[in-house]
């Protein structure tokens, strides 16, 4: 499960669960940080501040007046997972207009990949994606696999401003911009359902690690009278 | 009664609620926060007689023009920190850092600047009127969480105290001994082997420039391009304070209270977590040099800062 545990400086453990980018691995990141939250909840543990599970990694944050990274790693190796310990994962579906005044790179993608608007949509909205995590900005999706068809790198000048609601892509993932924010991603559309909410202090974010979600068009004027 | 607050007439540069710090939310995207300078903050509060984990205002750089309305209250301002207190009979003078003050109704608070620090702290007996998001009163304006609307405070806006009236004055100084240091010790980072012996030799013995993109997210350096041999991208993954992240151009960024909670730049190093409010008051200018401590060595650092953050606060009494 995890290849190994080292200090990521004074005050937090780092747990490389591998380098690969898959469902399988992620899954196992989930499961320990899971694990890891109801021990929390539970006052089980003491000392750890945040976990922070990426696609492959668990990074784990302690106060050092209370505890260290001994044990926090002794705890770690300690521990005996089980995959049964929470599975509420949702499917969830997001709306999403690409007129052209919100699908600000489309162009960019067209020339890219070689093939039309209609195209990138198709394969963009034809499949379920899984949430491998939530982070960077507060509630921020990043989602995979795209299509191999319409897979681009990244803007080679970032934005300064993305807006808010956008929808971006690049290499095999996708994200959901749910703040103004600098940001790099090739934007295909915009979408006005809330994605994190601050005051729903149980379940801020819409899309959580482990969920399903795929996304359905909208004409402009959905898009316009959106209420939720 | 009426609510005592200050009125701002002036808003500074970045002046926000602070304290401890939201925790258990970085796998949702957000930040600790908290104040950058955590022994100064804490600090503040003691010199007034409060928790040590009461919110109180934090400035940067020029601070606030505050004005008090209804009441009168016992304050204290800590960091390096030129300021005036302005009587209401427009008589001023000039504040001293680590003092506790009484201000009357309609007296001023002129924050002038930061010395050769960036932020300051500013606590009231009996803490702000405020309410807690996720058990904190930090303000993060990157989520738009915390007080204000989770935004920096600005002209005229108000910022309503708890107490309007002093049972007991305050009468609390201490001496502290501000010394900046230029010198960041750090502990290897995960990708420390991305980089090439050229560029590890540079990282320890060259002088590294605090440039001007400064904020509460991070600290941009400059010096020499430090050379990546592996990957200058690496698949995005948690970050915590600390972190010094070098991007493609070979700039190392360190990161603070705001930052991003994940990211895709190798981490060559992460700073102690004892040298973490030093770095934080880092101004534009400045040079600094890396330093590497074992883990352990660390941890004895950390012990022994602590025990002289608790001599500060224990003169507090």
């Amino acid at each position: 499960m995890i290849k190994n545990i080292s200090n990521l400086g004074d005050t937090a453990v780092y747990c490389n669960f591998g380098i690969e980018v898959n469902e399988s691995i992620n899954a196992n990141v989930i499961d320990y940080f899971n694990h890891l939250s109801k021990l929390i909840k539970e006052k089980e543990v003491e000392g750890i501040t945040n976990l922070t599970p990426s696609y492959n990694k668990l990074i784990i944050s302690f106060d050092l007046t209370i505890t260290d990274y001994k044990k926090i790693k002794n705890l770690i190796e300690g521990l005996i997972i089980r995959r049964d310990i929470k599975n509420d994962n949702q499917k969830i579906k997001i709306p999403v207009c690409c007129d052209d005044e919100y699908a600000l790179d489309i162009t960019r993608l067209i020339k890219k990949l070689n093939i039309n608007k209609d195209q990138i949509l198709e394969l963009y909205f034809n499949k379920e994606y899984f949430c491998y995590m939530t982070g960077f900005i507060a509630g921020m999706p990043f989602l995979g696999d795209l299509n191999e068809n319409i897979r681009c790198e990244r803007l080679e000048t970032p934005r300064v401003k993305m807006p808010k609601g956008s929808v971006g892509i690049t290499e095999q993932f996708a994200n959901i911009y749910t703040f103004e924010s600098p940001g790099g991603w090739n934007i295909i559309g915009n979408t006005p359902k809330k994605i994190f909410d601050h005051k729903n202090l149980d379940q801020p974010s819409l899309v959580n690690p482990g969920d399903k979600v795929s996304f359905y068009q909208i004409t402009k004027e959905e898009y316009l009278n959106w209420n939720e | 009664m009426n609510k005592a607050y200050f009125e701002i007439l002036r808003a500074g540069v970045n002046t926000t609620i602070q304290d401890k710090g939201r925790n258990h939310l970085y796998h949702v995207g957000i930040a600790v926060s908290g104040a950058i300078d955590q022994r100064n903050y804490m600090i503040s509060n003691r010199l007034v007689e409060n928790q040590l984990n009461e919110a109180v205002i934090e400035f940067a750089y020029q601070g606030p023009l505050l004005k008090l309305k209804n009441g009168k209250i016992n304050f204290a301002i800590s960091g390096d920190i030129l300021f005036k207190i302005i009587r209401k009979d427009l008589e001023a003078e000039d504040g001293e850092c680590y003092k506790s003050y009484i201000l009357d109704e309609e007296d001023q608070i002129d924050i002038l600047s930061t010395k050769n620090s960036a932020y300051g702290y500013l606590a009231v007996n009996g803490g702000f009127h405020l309410e807690k998001t996720w058990g904190s009163y930090s303000t993060n304006t990157k989520a738009n969480i915390g007080p204000n609307d989770g935004k920096k405070y600005s002209i005229n806006d108000k910022i309503f105290i708890k107490k309007n009236d002093i049972k007991n004055p305050i009468n609390k100084k201490i001496n502290y001994n501000y010394s900046p240091d230029n010198i960041i010790r750090i502990i290897k980072g995960t990708n420390f082997d991305y980089f090439s012996k050229d560029a590890i030799n540079k990282f320890f013995k060259e002088d590294f420039l605090i440039t001007n993109l400064v904020d509460r997210m991070g600290i941009r350096l400059e010096g020499p391009k430090l050379e990546n041999i592996v990957n200058t991208n690496i698949k995005s993954e948690g970050l915590v304070k600390g972190v010094i992240q070098v991007p493609a151009d070979g700039n190392p960024i360190i990161m603070l209270s705001d930052h991003g909670t994940v990211g895709g730049y190798p981490k060559i190093s992460v700073v102690i977590a004892a040298d973490l409010d030093l770095v934080g008051q880092l101004t534009p200018g400045t040079k600094i040099n890396f330093k590497e401590v074992s883990l352990e060595e660390a941890q004895n650092i950390f012990k022994a800062y602590t025990e002289d953050t608790n001599k500060y606060l224990n003169e507090c009494n």
